[in-house]
């Protein structure tokens, strides 16, 4: 367990943040640029001071304000991936790792050959660092902060300075990392794509103030989550077990509440668990039981809130055997239909619109 | 270097070997100056800024005068060092050292600054982040990636340090083979009827010297920043 609870004013500024993780575990601290995610960052490594506050990890105290404990950030063992990679430039990527392992303290988790391996870094060994792409870069950062055999490791926006196809390249080493190592990450995004791929927690921060906070599937559906993303980005994320497929398609059969979901899954193999996104724009709602459709996905389920989403349309809370969706729908077709809590309704949707992605590290109260 | 005289020679190894040892002696103490002037803000910050800079606009005369004062036979710190160490610094080489070392050490001091000015405080802070110490910090990421300065402050102040007259001529006097280096020799030559020669002679090496030192600190700040990718 990460527990963090500390304050500190900037300025005009004041972070007052808190937040638990459970371990291992990948929290995402969210927000809008500005909002005091890398100042929250710099408190948990040590490199800035909190006016008052606490910081632990599992029984080990990192910061207590209160008792005058504060471990210097080179003793902390806890790993960071700045979002400049911050390589050293006079030396090699070879170099750059060999100077975290030299220095790692506690007992070694991962090896150098295991970290080059899990993140290709074979053939870059003896490159110069300014040679090196971007994504290259937070490669090599990534397996220098893993090298000095971190208890945790914080990751401040690594992929903001790439291009989508460059973060492409380097998202799947952090879901490998995430499955593979399961060492805790904190890890600070303003890319909702990010943070859907690797979070298993989701921690909020609006000016300063963590404002919510929550696993990835209860977090989705988070009214002030909506505001951050946009009313197009909402909808439920549902981690869901593989109960079949058909491969020639590239198709899987996923268990999500009482139902089951078509959803495009090349390779998924059966058990496997599945992220889905179901956004709520995509949703189709019906008050009896649709037949003679191409969809093939119908969820069965009980309305449980309808809330005004803007002047024109609704948002739609359905219960699908305790896991709840979301659907947003005119308001002339809430009046029309008469929807309203308790009504039982059909949520369609069609597999091409689900995005869909394999994650076995899934967070249990996401499901 | 058979057309110089074995005075002209003597003065010529001289001014090598003092203006040698004024660079070993005050380079570790000019990087603790510029790192702390650099990285550290403290009370006293702008005095010790300014105390450091003294040289460039005090007289030449006024600092051999003060070093006089302080390093003298009867002063407080040159008799300390004599009962101590038995070191004599007033009309000896490493007195000569001492004066073109405070001369100089300004500008070494300076070159220093603006390299580490550029030195990412982020690569410090990740190296923190590493498990590395303050010393270690500073040894393995600061001291490297700082060095394009230190090599140029150090060739600059030995180049300045091999000219330097008024503060040696006044702290440690005009002794041949012990302090008169090459612009003392040269000022001697003027003294001296037909002594014009000798005095051009002199005044060639000088400019040879100095520009030889520019251009090997030019050199040697490129090689390193390729060196550093830069």
């Amino acid at each position: 367990m990460l527990s963090v609870s500390v304050k500190k004013r900037r300025g005009t500024f004041m972070l007052d943040a808190h937040f638990d993780l459970p371990t291992p575990g990948v929290v995402t601290l969210f927000g809008r640029s500005g909002c005091g995610k890398s100042t929250l960052v710099n408190i948990i490594a040590g490199l800035l001071d909190a006016d008052r506050g606490r910081v632990a990890l599992d029984d080990d105290l990192l910061l207590d304000t209160e008792l005058g404990l504060d471990v210097p950030p080179e003793r902390r063992r806890v790993g960071y991936v700045f979002q400049d990679a911050r390589l050293f430039p006079h030396m090699s990527v070879a170099g750059n790792l060999h100077y975290a392992a030299k220095r790692a303290q506690g007992q070694p988790y991962v090896s150098f050959d295991a970290v080059a391996a899990l993140l290709d870094l074979g053939f870059l060994m003896d490159r110069r660092v300014h040679r090196l792409s971007g994504g290259e870069r937070q490669r090599v950062a990534i397996g220098r902060a893993l090298l000095s055999q971190p208890r945790l490791l914080l990751l401040d926006e690594p992929l903001a300075s790439l291009d989508t196809a460059r973060r492409e390249e380097v998202l799947p080493y952090l879901e490998t990392l995430r499955d593979q190592l399961a060492i805790p990450m904190v890890y600070v995004s303003h890319n909702f794509d990010e943070v859907l791929r690797l979070a298993t927690h989701i921690v909020l921060l609006e000016s300063g103030h963590t404002i919510a906070q929550g696993g990835v599937g209860e977090m989705s559906l988070n009214p002030r989550l909506r505001a951050i993303i946009g009313a197009d980005a909402v909808g439920a994320i549902i981690d869901g077990t593989v109960l079949g497929g058909d491969s020639a398609n590239g198709m899987a059969r996923v268990r999500v509440g009482t139902g089951e979901l078509w959803v495009q899954a090349a390779n998924a193999a059966i058990g496997a668990k599945l992220r889905v996104q179901l956004l709520a724009r995509d949703l189709i709602v019906a008050t009896q039981s649709p037949r003679y459709l191409s969809v093939r996905n119908s969820l069965a389920g009980k309305v449980t809130t309808v809330s005004s989403d803007d002047a024109n349309s609704d948002l739609i809370g359905i219960d699908i055997g305790g896991t709840e969706i979301m659907a947003r729908i005119t308001k002339a077709a809430t009046r029309d239909l008469s929807i309203a809590p308790g009504l039982p309704v059909w949520a369609l949707v069609k597999a091409a619109s689900l995005r869909a992605r394999v994650i076995s590290n899934a967070s249990p109260d996401a499901e | 270097m058979t057309w110089l005289s074995p005075d002209e020679i003597e003065a010529l190894h001289l001014s090598l070997s003092v203006a040698a040892r004024s660079v070993v002696f005050s380079l570790p103490l000019a990087i603790i100056v510029a790192w702390v002037l650099t990285r550290r803000r403290f009370v006293g910050h702008s005095l010790l800024d300014a105390f450091v800079h003294l040289p460039l606009v005090l007289p030449p005369v006024v600092i051999g005068y003060l070093l006089l004062v302080l390093f003298g036979t009867r002063g407080p710190i040159g008799s300390w060092l004599e009962r101590i160490a038995g070191i004599e610094l007033i009309f000896t080489r490493n007195g000569a050292a001492l004066a073109t070392a405070v001369m100089s050490f300004p500008l070494m001091v300076r070159s220093m600054r603006i390299s580490l000015e550029n030195v990412d405080h982020g690569l410090e802070e990740a190296a923190r982040t590493l498990g590395a110490h303050a010393i270690d910090r500073f040894m393995t990421i600061t001291l490297p990636l700082m060095l394009p300065g230190v090599l140029a402050g150090a060739i600059t102040a030995f180049s300045a340090a091999l000219g330097e007259f008024g503060a040696v001529i006044t702290f440690v006097s005009n002794i041949p083979g012990e302090t008169r280096t090459l612009p003392l020799a040269l000022y001697s030559a003027l003294q001296t009827p037909g002594g014009d020669t000798a005095a051009a002679r002199l005044a060639g090496i000088s400019v040879v010297l100095g520009l030889s030192g520019l251009l090997l600190s030019e050199c040697f700040a490129r090689r390193v920043r390729r060196m550093l990718g830069r």
